[in-house]
């Protein structure tokens, strides 16, 4: 299995694209740390650029290294190994490869320029967030049969977490602004990955304040640790349940 | 003596006129003035006692130890003064000082424990129906109203650190508190762990400048009918909500830093039915909302530092004629928020870090209009849980969007020739 | 050694394989023919675990194959296009499928390996390898663990005539040895003077099994190719 894995893993790496995406948060963080003197407020575009990259690059690189690697996993069904054995090890090099990206990429110059909770915290959260992305492609390329057909589904669900949803939230706000919708909001905000993870980061910068600017509810939410492990962990939620799916599929899969 | 040197010391500070005939008034008395000493361990030597034997001119010098005495109350003109390590101890029970009559002096003195009530606003340190009083280079600590003054004139408080124990708000009496007086000066004291640090009603006439109240459980200074007063070069961070200031006129704020005011509801400044003012040359840095604007008009707000506030200025509705110039808005959240379609205010020749504009004739000055409010400004303003989308995506786009083609924020709000430069402060 | 039973295949509604049933022991050598599409690959998938039948059972030594993966030690197969992580160095490969069945060098059957000369090559990466390189490590793959069960799909296509001949060899080798050989093939002259068996499918329906000398009995023809043919005119007629 640890030999599997690391194989898996070293295969990613050669690919290059890892390293590129690492190397271009990397350029990224060092250029907007050295542009403010306020490393806070560096984090926050950080944050902003994070946010769009992160998941758009986990979930398409996930799915394609998927269907590049289907005649290996073909190889390695022929073995005596379990099909959620190697499915686990195909997700767990996943996890190693965008880990470390985002480690290299945003942690090692976040933790540099602004040492503290918050930098720790934004990397724990993109990092559980890409790790969330990359079980969502799996589902998705798992079943989808289609190479093409899976990376368009991968792209619309990214542009649906990233926007579309948003979208959607924004117009219940709109249209039922007379009822109370200050728990409804915070339930909404639970059944988006992208939307979790921001709010985690942001509940660690000063700007939390701002969200909890009316709303007895939000405030007592976005002002405890209470909110902070809740998000944390619908956060992990969205990693288990898509990857669980994704196992379920696989055991049944006909490669 | 020693009194007359120490006055001469702090004369060099007073700033005032009033302040001048208060000097005046101290020096008529030091030929015919005596010191009585007391130390608190003697048999037969109370502050009472001194008090009982001392008349108009006399100073009462209080040796190193800790004075229980009660009440101790003040009606003639005399100095009361402290040798470092001279403590005051109302044991939570008792008002320490209550001074009222003219030409009293507090020095030097460290006043903890006061009394609390619920009923009455007990006070280490009180003065009603006074006037020519100074209160100077004393410490006030756990106090449930640090000093109250009521009904007085030419009240002269410096140099005291005033720190409470901040209990819930109801609870907890002000720093430093003036009803119904003018004239004061409030120099160059620390206010802190009290529900307002400063805080005024019907005051009038009276200069606040250079003192620095910070965590506080409500406002850093607090001002409510209280009209011609001026406050300057005051440090307010870290309160509950900031500073509010209410339905005055004629108030000039010049200098202070507002920093870090930073809750759910908290202000660098508040300001609610406020008129003919002036806010200049002031650094409003990092607090949730930079000033608030409610009902508020003729007001000139320039020179000003907004920097990394949630909002830098939200203007409601309800004000008009307000003129913002020459001010600098850097790393805000929000640069302007409203709830209207607000053209009532003018805003002119200010810095916006987010203006993108262009200047062709290099003139210093942007050649197209900057529009402060953001599309997601109104958005929230007219439904605050839209707060949670802060900083995704689908919001950059739709500020970008409106940017482009303006149709929902108010067309005639914006600087018409935005700074291309912050100004020099 | 493996005994299938009304194995049935749809993908959606597609039928791919249908009720097919099939005893096979070792020394068997059967050659599975049909035309394209007619269930071929899908019956051998369904052996190795990779397409999960719709109904049947497959059974190998009286074990259900679904029920537990062990069996798969036992089983060698070479696909009909070998496909490898790009990256991958062909030492690395071999290493990694030791290091899966956890076997020492000493206990794998290099002879595959050797005679096509992989060491050669085996510092490149599987990406850099042309069509026929592959199959060569594929094959060698195949070999590797002495497998009971082979399953060669296409094995010779894409290989030059030297290495073609190289493997038949060894197929033929292992037959001796009482494995059980399954081999689908398109080039029927490639298996004729091997095979000891014959299934015929189309339509995903197994139309025909038998031992060879039955077929050239049947059909009346001493040539494999003009005994199968016979056999699909016959269908078609009906």
């Amino acid at each position: 299995m640890k030999k599997l894995i690391s194989y898996i893993f070293m295969d990613m790496l050669k690919s290059r694209i890892i390293i590129a995406y690492a190397l271009f948060l990397l350029m990224v963080s060092l250029v907007l740390f050295s542009l403010d003197d306020n490393p806070g407020k560096s984090l926050l575009s950080i944050l902003n650029i994070a946010i769009i990259v992160v998941p758009l690059v986990s979930m398409i690189f996930s799915t394609i290294h998927y269907y590049n690697s289907y005649e290996f996993l073909e190889l390695l069904l022929a073995q005596p190994m379990s099909r959620s054995a190697i499915l686990w090890c195909e997700f767990a090099a996943l996890c190693a490869a965008l880990t470390l990206a985002i480690l290299t990429g945003l942690g090692i110059p976040s933790l540099l320029y602004f040492p503290g909770t918050e930098s720790l915290w934004m990397i724990v959260s993109i990092s559980l967030l890409s790790l969330s992305c990359a079980a969502i492609a799996l589902l998705i390329s798992i079943r989808t049969r289609d190479k093409a057909r899976g990376i368009g589904i991968s792209l619309l669900v990214w542009f649906y977490f990233s926007l579309i949803f948003d979208g959607l939230i924004l117009l219940i706000l709109f249209s039922f602004s007379d009822y109370p919708l200050e728990k409804f909001t915070l339930a909404l905000i639970a059944l988006n990955p992208i939307d979790l993870s921001r709010v985690t980061i942001m509940l660690q910068l000063d700007i939390s304040a701002l969200m909890g600017y009316t709303g007895a509810l939000l405030k007592s939410f976005f002002g405890t640790a209470y909110g902070l492990a809740a998000t944390t962990f619908v956060l992990i939620l969205w990693i288990l349940v898509p990857f669980s799916l994704a196992l379920k599929s696989f055991r049944k899969k006909d490669m | 003596m020693i009194f007359r040197l120490r006055f001469n010391n702090s004369s060099r500070i007073a700033p005032g006129s009033f302040f001048i005939l208060l000097d005046l008034v101290f020096i008529q008395f030091p030929s015919i003035a005596s010191v009585i000493t007391v130390h608190p361990q003697k048999e037969n030597n109370s502050i009472h006692r001194a008090l009982e034997q001392s008349v108009n001119g006399d100073t009462i010098m209080l040796s190193p130890g800790i004075y229980r005495e009660g009440n101790i109350t003040i009606d003639k003109g005399i100095c009361l003064m402290g040798v470092p390590g001279a403590i005051l101890d109302g044991e939570m029970k008792y008002e320490i000082l209550s001074i009222s009559g003219q030409h009293v002096v507090v020095y030097g003195l460290e006043f903890r424990n006061s009394g609390r009530s619920g009923m009455n606003d007990i006070a280490a340190v009180r003065c009603i129906d006074a006037s020519d009083i100074m209160i100077s280079h004393n410490k006030i600590l756990n106090a449930h109203f640090g000093i109250h003054v009521s009904n007085s004139r030419h009240v002269r408080i410096e140099q005291n650190l005033v720190e409470g124990i901040p209990a819930e708000e109801q609870n907890t009496g002000n720093g430093i508190h003036l009803w119904k007086s003018d004239t004061a000066f409030i120099w160059n004291n620390e206010i802190l762990g009290h529900r307002d640090g400063i805080y005024f009603e019907f005051v009038t006439s009276s200069l606040i400048q250079d003192n620095i109240s910070h965590d506080n459980i409500r406002y850093g200074l607090h001002f409510m009918f209280s009209h011609h007063n001026t406050y300057l070069c005051n440090e307010f961070r870290n309160n509950g909500a900031g500073v509010a200031v209410m339905y005055s006129n004629n108030v000039s704020m010049e200098q202070n830093l507002f920093l870090h005011n930073w809750g759910p509801s908290a202000y660098g400044l508040l300001l609610k039915d406020i008129s003919d003012s002036r806010i200049s040359n002031n650094s409003f840095i990092n607090n949730t909302t930079g000033i608030h604007f409610e009902g508020t008009n003729r007001i000139q707000v320039f020179h000003n530092i907004f920097a990394g506030n949630g909002w830098a200025a939200r203007v409601q509705a309800s004000c008009s004629e307000n003129i913002f110039t020459k001010n600098s808005f850097t790393a805000n959240t929000f640069d302007v928020g409203t709830n209207g379609t607000m053209t009532l205010n003018l805003f002119k020749n200010n810095y916006w870090d987010k203006y993108e504009g262009y200047d062709i004739d290099k003139n210093g000055i942007g050649d197209i209009p900057y529009h402060p409010v953001s599309l997601y400004s109104m958005i929230v303003e007219n439904d605050p849980n839209c707060m949670i989308l802060l900083r995704s995506i689908l919001i950059s786009f739709l500020d970008k969007a409106e940017k482009a083609i303006p149709s929902i924020t108010p067309e005639n709000l914006s600087d018409s020739a935005p700074l291309m430069k912050a100004p020099a402060q | 050694m493996i005994s299938i039973d009304a194995l049935s295949k749809k993908f959606g509604r597609v039928p791919a394989v249908r009720s097919v049933s099939l005893e096979l022991q070792q020394a068997q050598l059967l050659s599975l023919i049909g035309p394209n599409g007619s269930g071929k690959t899908t019956l051998i998938k369904c052996i190795l675990g990779l397409v999960v039948p719709t109904s049947g059972t497959i059974l190998f030594r009286g074990q259900n194959i679904q029920k537990d993966t062990h069996y798969r030690s036992f089983l060698g197969y070479m696909p009909q296009m070998g496909r490898f992580p790009d990256h991958m160095k062909v030492r690395q490969l071999f290493e990694l499928m030791r290091d899966l069945r956890k076997k020492n060098k000493s206990e794998t059957d290099t002879e595959i390996f050797e005679s096509f000369r992989i060491s050669d090559f085996e510092n490149k990466g599987l990406g850099e390898l042309s069509g026929g390189m592959r199959q060569k490590v594929s094959a060698a793959l195949a070999f590797l663990f002495h497998p009971d069960l082979l399953i060669l799909d296409e094995p010779t296509a894409g290989l030059d005539p030297i290495s073609s001949e190289i493997l038949k060899a060894k197929i033929l080798k292992e037959h001796q040895n009482g494995k059980l050989i399954i081999i689908t093939s398109h080039i029927l002259s490639d298996i004729e003077d091997i095979t000891t068996h014959v299934a015929y499918m189309q339509e995903g329906e197994m139309l025909h099994y038998s031992s060879v000398q039955e077929l050239h009995n049947i059909s009346g023809e001493n040539s494999l190719s003009r005994a199968i043919s016979f056999l699909m005119t016959r269908h078609q007629k009906n």
